[in-house]
């Protein structure tokens, strides 16, 4: 594996409020300091933040914005006046006494890049707040470690890293009906306007790290790959958590790959139960019914179950029309798809405040934590892309390397180069967007039709094709030499014979 | 969805089984909508539909051929092995492009080798297919048409093409294509059929249409003891147990057309629902219809199983022969020059009326277009439309066209020359001994129909007739495809090269081994011995002969 040495700078400013100055600053207020943490990923690899930071006090625009009544006021008031570059992060320090914080709560993280930080007396306990807001907002060592999961030796990585999507340059997403008792439901489901009014707002704000393409279907007679257990107490079907990894399988083989695209599929499937099996839960590891009814399966996607209610009376005319309640299910599939893309929000400690992502679905800082892991997977992805390239050229020595091949690894090289050199800079934008452009050229460098290697000869063979040659005229020199061992032995033992 | 399974015993005592499954989506792909949600309409072939810009898409896979001077004519002919054709919106700039991409994708949804349809296979042919869907202006540089009689079809393409269906096999006329009888017949052909349609008669959007289709023709005749009688579950091993939900209408239709005027030679049971009369392919044939839809059907029995009885052996010495058929053969000897002769019958009485033969053969067949001859009742037959583009050595293959006006009770021959070019020796494909299939000709006409038609509403009629629908009464619209060749190249000694790499190494290895023996060989001076028994022996004999002794 080619060693990958990544320094990614993060521009931070600190914003000090009035009152909420420190008394043991090193400086006075404006002044610049820099701190660097080492994440090291295996022996060749590693990554090193660098916070640069700006300390400054208010200006009167903010000074007046964070005197709103509430923290979501005043970050909303706060928004024109930052500096909006992708990657960038504003801490405003409010004095302990303030109230904009509600009791308890010492961090505030907002809809976009800004984040409210309680001054917690000295600079030194304000820096190490610090670091854990700004760990929340850009990334943590082991958000960087999920993504360089490749390089991760095994049993070192925590389970969640396994379940986050591979960076690429696009998604499919398919929301997918199953129906596999046709006769008995008629299932409808508004998937159009829920597209339009739960997905289309999460991807809009997506578009930015990959190009998304979402449809739909309804597949009838569809079943899962398992037969649910009856649960006499509760009258109803249960799926054990352990049978999950097999109720994909026999599903999979209809949904229909995506042969026009080459990018990984997310479904989505909401699975309603035939009626010979309804209702049906899933049960967790502890035997206890999941509230949601859906489980997700890691870099595949998800699936809920959504149970028909029994009619009121039995003798109701079949097929039973049924409506699908939209939002709760786009609730789940959306929980989903962000736990697919890493975008957890369990790991925060209990005195933070974190801002709902709103209509959007999605904070702006939580795109910056995106942007970051697919900057540092891409550029591993290249790295070990022309690597494993280089290799299969020393493997098979004559090989022809196309003008545009060559090419293309020229430009891949530049680019994984800038985009190294951008990161390095701080322009997380200009970072991402070379390393997709390095992606793309190494993959068609790697994945160029001429480059296969059974299209050359291999050595074996040729010394087969010579081996009728070889042989017979290896019988003389063997029986000669066979004659020259015997002679010498004659000649040893003669000796010993006289005496 | 609309369903519907057509049951007709063919003259010669097979029974051929049409399956055709309609779907519709109300969709109109032109207006670019970003989000594609997909009910009944497969998504996988919707997407190619809307990523490539394919307007019209006809793939066939077939295994066997269809007789059509035994069988009579067929409700959709398709060539041996696998045939593609398909028409591209005129806004996709680069069809070659397309086609190939559309190609491959094919290839792998329905596990055919289409990925080996390429530019020297792929003809744009001027005349013979025209859009059979909604289309204005037929600019023929937006199809492309290929035929790749080497394939072989079996389960994995039914597989994925039963996949398509909302029903799948679950249930529906669906259940009875089970593959180990679908494949223990005569001919098998399955098709898949995407055609832009008007979504209501006043034509004001457009929905696509989807049909799928599949014909088997079994032979009961051999089989099944010299009887002809046959049921469902005879011929698939399954009986119709229930309908598919999701289908609005689902009818199987058995042929019991009289024939010679006799009727009440035949009988089926149970008693269908309904008797439809329809005009297909210019003759009456009268249909036992029986609509899965109404619940009566399934009340008596939990299973519909349609048998047939003939009453009486019926004597198969009078075969009706269709209005037009087609033959082809390879002609000459020896491996440098030969002949492709075709012979096109038009067996009406008294009307003449032009086809059009689409004649595709590969570059290494090189066609000497001068030797091009058609001959009707003994004189010269002049085509009153050619289209020749001569094939470039492993880049096109040879496409002609002609639109020959056919006599009425006659027989017409085609015959073209060609000389077979050598191959480079990795362009041979494995086995080459067995020859180089050249496809199927295609013979488009409009037959002029011997009882008169009338206009019937395209809606209301069944589904096998509206594919192609006539213009007007006196004629229908029929596509042939003659018998694909088989030709024998040159083919070299294969093993060849190795032979003498293995001749020429021993002949060096011997001789090395003697110089090798004469340099390292050490002389001594034989010292002389008694011998051993041979001397003796040869002493003795030696003197009784009176020769000297050794």
């Amino acid at each position: 594996v080619a060693p990958v040495q990544v320094r990614l700078v993060v521009p931070m400013a600190v914003v000090f409020g009035p009152g909420s100055v420190p008394g043991d600053l090193p400086r006075p207020l404006p002044f610049r300091d820099v701190q660097e943490m080492e994440i090291s990923v295996n022996l060749r690899t590693s990554v090193t933040s660098r916070y640069e930071m700006r300390y400054r006090s208010t200006t009167g625009q903010e000074e007046a914005a964070l005197a709103a009544a509430t923290a979501r006021e005043a970050d909303a008031a706060l928004h024109p006046l930052q500096d909006t570059t992708l990657g960038s992060l504003t801490m405003y320090v409010v004095p302990d006494t303030s109230s904009l914080l509600p009791q308890g709560i010492n961090v505030y993280v907002g809809k976009h890049r800004c984040a409210l930080v309680r001054a917690g007396g000295s600079l030194a306990a304000l820096q190490a707040r610090l670091r854990e807001v700004t760990q929340v907002m850009s990334f943590t060592a082991s958000s960087i470690a999920a993504a360089l999961s490749d390089r991760v030796p095994d049993g070192q990585l925590s389970p969640d890293a396994r379940r986050y999507l591979k960076s690429s340059l696009g998604y499919e997403i398919t929301f997918s009906l199953l129906n596999p008792d046709p006769k008995s439901h008629t299932v409808d489901w508004d998937i159009e306007g829920a597209v339009n009014r739960y997905v289309k707002p999460v991807l809009d704000k997506l578009s930015l790290v990959a190009n998304f393409s979402v449809d739909s279907q309804i597949l009838y007679y569809a079943v899962l790959g398992v037969t649910p257990r009856y649960d006499k107490e509760s009258s109803s079907f249960l799926l054990s958590a352990h049978s999950l990894p097999h109720v994909i399988n026999p599903v999979e083989a209809r949904l229909g790959s995506s042969a026009a695209s080459l990018y990984p599929v997310l479904n989505f499937l909401l699975y309603v139960p035939e009626r010979s099996h309804s209702p049906l839960y899933i049960q967790d590891k502890d035997g206890a019914p999941v509230s949601t009814n859906a489980f997700h399966s890691p870099r595949w996607g998800g699936i809920m179950v959504y149970n028909v209610e029994a009619p009121a009376s039995p003798q109701a005319s079949l097929p039973l029309h049924v409506d699908v309640d939209m939002a709760r299910v786009m609730e789940v599939f959306l929980a989903q798809l962000r736990l697919l893309f890493g975008l957890s929000r369990e790991e925060v400690p209990p005195e933070f405040l974190l801002e709902g992502p709103g209509n959007e679905g999605l904070a702006d800082w939580e795109l910056d934590h995106l942007l970051w892991a697919h900057t540092v997977e891409n550029i591993a992805t290249v790295s070990t892309t022309l690597t494993s390239l280089a290799q299969l050229l020393d493997k098979i020595g004559n090989i022809v390397i196309k003008n545009d091949v060559a090419s293309e690894v020229y430009r891949a090289v530049a680019s994984v180069q800038s985009a190294v050199t951008k990161l390095s800079l701080g322009h997380l934008h200009a970072a991402f967007q070379a390393s997709k452009e390095a992606v793309t050229s190494s993959e068609k460098a790697f994945f160029d039709p001429s480059l296969l290697h059974l299209l050359y000869f291999p050595d074996d063979q040729k010394f087969a094709i010579y081996i009728p040659l070889f042989l017979p005229m290896a019988v003389p020199i063997l029986l000669s030499l066979a004659k020259i061992v015997r002679e010498t032995r004659l000649h040893k033992k003669e000796p010993t014979k006289m005496d | 969805l609309w369903e519907e399974l057509l049951l007709s015993p063919l003259p010669t005592g097979d029974v051929a089984a049409t399956f055709q499954f309609r779907t519709r989506w109300d969709v109109d792909l032109q207006r670019g909508a970003a989000v594609s949600h997909y009910r009944l309409f497969p998504k996988a072939l919707g997407r190619l539909v809307a990523a490539l810009g394919v307007r019209e898409l006809h793939l066939a896979l077939t295994q066997g051929f269809w007789r059509t001077r035994y069988w009579g004519q067929p409700p959709l002919q398709a060539p041996a092995g696998a045939e593609l054709w398909v028409w591209f919106q005129p806004t996709v700039t680069d069809v070659d492009k397309a086609w190939k991409e559309l190609s491959n994708i094919l290839s792998g949804i329905f596990c055919a080798s289409l990925n080996f349809i390429d530019s020297t296979n792929t003809v744009i042919p001027t005349a013979s297919f025209k859009p059979l869907g909604l289309a204005n202006g037929t600019d023929h540089h937006l199809l492309r048409y290929a035929v790749l009689p080497r394939e072989v079809v079996c389960t994995e393409n039914l597989t994925p093409w039963k996949k398509l269906l909302p029903c799948v096999s679950k249930a529906g006329l669906a259940v009875l294509l089970k593959a180990e009888r679908l494949f223990h017949s005569s001919y098998h052909s399955q098709a898949v059929h995407i055609r832009p349609i008007c979504r209501d008669a006043s034509c004001l959007a457009v929905s696509w249409e989807l049909r799928q289709t599949l014909t088997v023709v079994f032979d009961f005749f051999s089989s099944g003891q010299g009887k002809k009688d046959w049921s469902l579950f005879k011929m698939f091993s399954r009986t119709l147990t229930d309908t598919c939900p999701l289908a609005s209408q689902s009818k199987v239709y058995v042929d019991i057309s009289p024939k010679n005027k006799e009727k009440e030679l035949l009988e089926v049971s149970p008693p269908p629902t309904s008797v439809h009369e329809a005009i297909v392919q210019g003759d009456k044939k009268t249909y036992a219809v029986y609509d899965l839809l109404s619940p009566s059907l399934f009340n008596s029995s939990r299973s519909l199983n349609v048998q047939l009885k003939w009453k009486r052996p019926q004597d198969s010495s009078e075969m009706p022969i269709p209005t037009l058929h087609a033959q082809r053969y390879v002609g000459g000897y020896g491996l440098q020059t030969g002949q492709i002769c075709t012979l096109i019958y038009n067996t009406h009485p008294y009307r003449a009326f032009p086809v059009i033969l689409l004649e595709t053969v590969p570059w290494y067949l090189r066609l000497y277009v001068h030797t091009l001859t058609i001959i009707t009742k003994g004189k010269e037959n002049k085509p009153s439309y050619i289209h020749y583009q001569p094939a470039q050595d492993r880049r096109r293959p040879h496409l002609l066209e002609m639109l020959i006006q056919l006599p009425a009770n006659s027989v017409t021959k085609i015959t073209i020359q060609f000389e077979r070019a050598l191959l480079k020796w990795t362009e041979y494909p494995p086995d080459p001994n067995h020859g180089f299939y050249v496809g199927s000709s295609v013979l488009s006409a409009l037959v002029p129909s011997v009882t008169a038609m009338k206009d019937m509403d395209v809606e209301q009629s069944p589904l096998f007739t509206s594919l192609f629908p006539s213009s007007d009464g006196s004629s229908y619209f029929v596509r042939l495809y003659t018998e694909p060749l088989l030709v024998n190249l040159p083919t070299p000694d294969f093993s060849m090269p190795y032979n003498v790499i293995c001749l020429t190494c021993t002949v060096v290895a011997v001789c090395y081994g003697s110089f090798y023996n004469l340099l390292t060989r050490t002389f001594h001076v034989e010292e002389p011995s008694r011998g051993g028994l041979a001397k003796r022996l040869a002493n003795v004999i030696r003197k009784f002969r009176g020769v000297p002794l050794l």
